[in-house]
């Protein structure tokens, strides 16, 4: 019996078919970006029936709404037009569907989707659900998770995301003081 | 009943989905996909009480946000072929 979330997860993976043929047919990059946006939206709405909702939230907030918005800011340097039309080759076809046979072949080794018995669900989350109010003292077990058990890596990513805003920062800084100084010369 | 809602929702997706492949002008596609952004809100909203859950809700909200700006800045850049200019910042 096909339920009902079955056939949404079928009929978004196929409006993710659609979108990414349309995204590589299409010679008009501004064209591009908008049906890109689409995707996005679509794969953020997958991943909220996967129940991933974190990951669905920085796809809508990513995908969908600054990279538009940085895509459409390269195409005005760039133009929208593709120059050279790139002619279909066999090789990298051939590239793809191989490396998405070993993903796929990869999967199959991966415990059912919501499996209790799955490996995540046994190594250190009964810990977290039954212990970590009492251990931590959040009501949130993602953010006792996030912020406490796994407080250096998460210091860490946010040293590498701080570090990384800095540079650009710095780089687009300097481009921004020659712009500058040309104009009063 | 949220079945029915839910077919409805990807229905009408599909027909946003047509069009923004399909063109044939942009402002055809700037219309599906804004249209499609709309679809998301309510197949995630719908979704929720389909399965019982309607807690990310405010997930939902957050799209309608970001759906807005991206239709935004999209309409900005056809219309001045520029995304940070100002309305009185004639050069």
């Amino acid at each position: 019996m096909l339920e009902m979330t079955d056939l949404v997860d079928l009929a978004l993976l196929l409006f993710l078919a659609v979108l990414a043929i349309t995204i590589a047919k299409q010679r008009n990059l501004f064209v591009v970006v908008i049906v890109m946006g689409f995707y996005s939206l679509v794969s953020a709405a997958l991943f909220t029936v996967l129940d991933a909702v974190d990951v669905a939230f920085t796809e809508a907030a990513v995908g969908a709404g600054i990279s538009t918005v940085i895509m459409l800011a390269t195409l005005l340097m760039v133009g929208t037009e593709e120059k050279t039309p790139s002619q279909p080759r066999i090789l990298p076809l051939l590239a793809v569907v191989v490396t998405g046979a070993f993903l796929v072949f990869g999967t199959l080794d991966m415990p059912h989707y919501g499996d209790p018995q799955a490996p995540i669900h046994q190594h250190v989350a009964p810990r977290y659900i039954e212990v970590s109010g009492d251990e931590i003292g959040v009501p949130n077990i993602v953010t006792s998770v996030l912020a406490s058990y796994r407080g250096y890596d998460t210091l860490g990513e946010t040293v590498v995301i701080f570090t990384a805003g800095v540079a650009v920062l710095m780089l687009m800084g300097q481009a921004l003081r020659f712009r500058q100084r040309d104009g009063d010369a | 009943m949220f079945a029915a809602t839910m077919a409805a929702v990807l229905v009408t997706m599909i027909l946003a989905l047509g069009r923004a492949v399909l063109g044939p002008t942009t402002y055809d596609r700037i219309l599906g996909v804004n249209m499609a952004g709309t679809k998301t809100v309510l197949l995630i909203a719908v979704l929720g009480f389909l399965t019982g859950r309607p807690d990310f809700l405010d997930l939902a909200l957050i799209y309608v946000f970001l759906n807005f700006i991206g239709t935004l800045a999209v309409l900005k850049f056809i219309e001045h072929g520029d995304l940070a200019r100002n309305a009185g910042d004639g050069e």
